[in-house]
């Protein structure tokens, strides 16, 4: 029983010792943002790697994803007539919740997987202990450009999905099944409003962008420098975004549409 | 052991160090001088702590009590901006070469010139090639890591590490896992650059013979203090058990053979007896 309890007490103690670690973490990558933007070659060769390779997925997930809501959407609007509002169901589901949320669970399994995967190699291989002693801060090199490509890149790629995933809805509703092409735009047109649902969607992506790629860079650098140490880290990465996703989803929503 | 050494003549000097990795101890009062100019051996078996040693030399480890002084600056007491300026004039060859792997020699030898440096393309171009070439590399400069043989890797490291004309070199078992012929150039190179540059060479290694042909001094520990010092000759002459038998490479000694435990009749017998019970 004490034993248990015991357990129980380290393993909450660990937990918000890494809390802590990855605040001060966080506050030297900050610290490390204003050297990124003076060498913008290396921010440019970051969002490289982590937004515009992150396209493909975004971009095909985005088109199904606007299909797949095109196709329900229409089955349960034509019930009650109401199927020219389908633009309307399918734009704000996707710049409220589903561009946001999905894309960002997306680029957490892509690109946070990927950038854990590499700080966490790059620390077992000692190429981050290598860059200290050569009077090189690693968090301003390495990280910094990395946690900024990622926190610009999100916002952008989540926007990419809801105009793709909007196209994939017109498609099937309007060329599929018959839905009026003037009803869909125009409905849509009217019914979204600009700061209220395409801004909220923006902030709540700008907002995971930070968290993922926080999450992302942390782990990696946090990591303990053998293969299960990288590989664990990275599971994490993916694990522990997913969950942060969800719930700050649920709280921004409810800041934001729910009248609290 | 440093007490007639002229004071300006040591670069390292470190007093009574102190280090522990949670209950364990590392370092347990470790005192020594390292010469300006000369080729200083660290040796010791596994785990001893060499590797640790040089990162505390490096300012990446904090002693627990103790100082360490390089080139006059007390190292663990000085701000992170001092240290950096102090390890611009350290070159340190990790045990794996800790090359940047998405880029390759050239910019991986070039790394440090254009971190801290302003100097123009073709000039950092010019002292790539040189650093480079004294490494014998100068026409694999456009391989990436993964195409280097591990001897390859540890002499482009090498040249990164004299990329900014240092005053120490800290190497890290430069010799392990090499075949004969690439231990054979890394020995020479060691001791060439040392002496061509003016270098002050630190080498952690266990690889006793290929150390001690090129070393001016050699610092044996073991348990976390210093069990023997002096030039290879002296070393090669000790009364200390412990230090003939590592610097020979004896199976048994003061170091045993046998992990301690239980005495081989006892446990034999207590196998015995177990059986007839049963």
């Amino acid at each position: 029983m004490i034993g248990t309890i015991r357990k129980l007490g380290r393993w909450g103690l660990g937990g918000f010792e890494r809390l802590g670690r990855g605040h001060i973490f966080l506050f030297h990558v900050l610290m490390g943002i204003p050297s990124v933007i003076v060498r913008f070659g290396l921010l440019v060769q970051q969002m490289l790697s982590v937004g515009v390779l992150s396209l493909l997925i975004i971009v095909v997930s985005g088109l199904f994803v606007g299909m797949v809501l095109g196709l329900q959407g229409y089955n349960t609007l034509v019930d009650f007539g109401a199927e020219q509002s389908l633009g309307v169901v399918v734009a704000l589901s996707l710049v409220r919740e589903l561009g946001p949320v999905v894309a960002s669970l997306l680029f957490a399994g892509r690109a946070g997987s990927a950038l854990t995967a590499e700080i966490g190699l790059m620390k077992s291989t000692e190429q981050l202990s290598g860059m200290e002693m050569m009077a090189v801060d690693p968090v301003k090199r390495v990280i910094a450009p990395r946690f900024l490509a990622g926190f610009i890149s999100l916002p952008l790629l989540a926007t990419i999905f809801s105009a793709v995933g909007v196209i994939g809805g017109y498609f099937v509703g309007v060329g599929l099944l018959g839905v009026d092409d003037g009803a869909f735009w125009s409905q849509m047109q009217a019914k979204v409003d600009f700061s209220e649902d395409i801004m909220n969607g923006v902030i709540k992506s700008i907002v995971f962008g930070f968290v993922v790629t926080w999450i992302a860079v942390f782990e990696g650098y946090d990591c303990i420098p053998t293969s299960e140490g990288v590989s664990r880290a990275t599971t994490r990465t993916v694990v522990h975004s997913a969950l942060a996703i969800l719930s700050l989803d649920f709280v921004l929503t409810a800041l934001m549409f729910g009248n609290i | 052991m440093s007490s007639n050494s002229d004071s300006n003549d040591v670069l390292v000097r470190i007093r009574d160090l102190h280090f522990s990795r949670g209950d364990r101890k590392i370092f347990n009062g470790v005192d020594l001088d390292i010469h300006r100019g000369k080729v200083t051996a660290i040796m010791g078996p596994s785990g001893t702590g060499k590797t640790t040693l040089l990162k505390l030399i490096g300012g990446q480890l904090k002693p627990d009590q103790g100082s360490i002084q390089v080139n006059g600056l007390e190292v663990p007491r000085l701000k992170l901006s001092k240290l950096y300026e102090l390890r611009k004039r350290i070159g340190m060859l990790f045990q794996s070469g800790a090359l940047l792997t998405d880029i390759n020699v050239f910019d991986n030898v070039a790394f440090p010139i254009r971190e801290h440096t302003n100097m123009p393309p073709a000039m950092v171009r010019d002292m790539v090639l040189m650093k480079l070439e004294s490494v014998g590399l100068r026409n694999a400069r456009d391989l990436m890591p993964s195409e280097l043989s591990g001897g390859m890797a540890r002499r482009v490291a090498l040249a990164r590490a004299i990329a900014l004309d240092p005053m120490m070199i800290l190497y890290d078992e430069p010799f392990t896992g090499q075949d004969p012929i690439s231990m054979g150039v890394l020995v020479q190179l060691i001791r060439l650059l040392n002496d061509a540059l003016g270098l002050t060479s630190v080498v952690v290694s266990h690889d006793v013979q290929e150390t001690a042909t090129i070393a001016d001094d050699i610092y044996v520990l073991s348990e976390g203090k210093v069990v023997g010092h002096g030039t290879p000759q002296q070393l090669a002459e000790t009364d200390s058990d412990w230090v003939k038998q590592f610097m020979q490479g004896l199976a048994d000694g003061p170091v045993p053979f046998h992990y301690p435990g239980t005495q081989y009749a006892d446990d034999l017998l207590a196998g015995s007896e177990q059986g007839g019970v049963a």
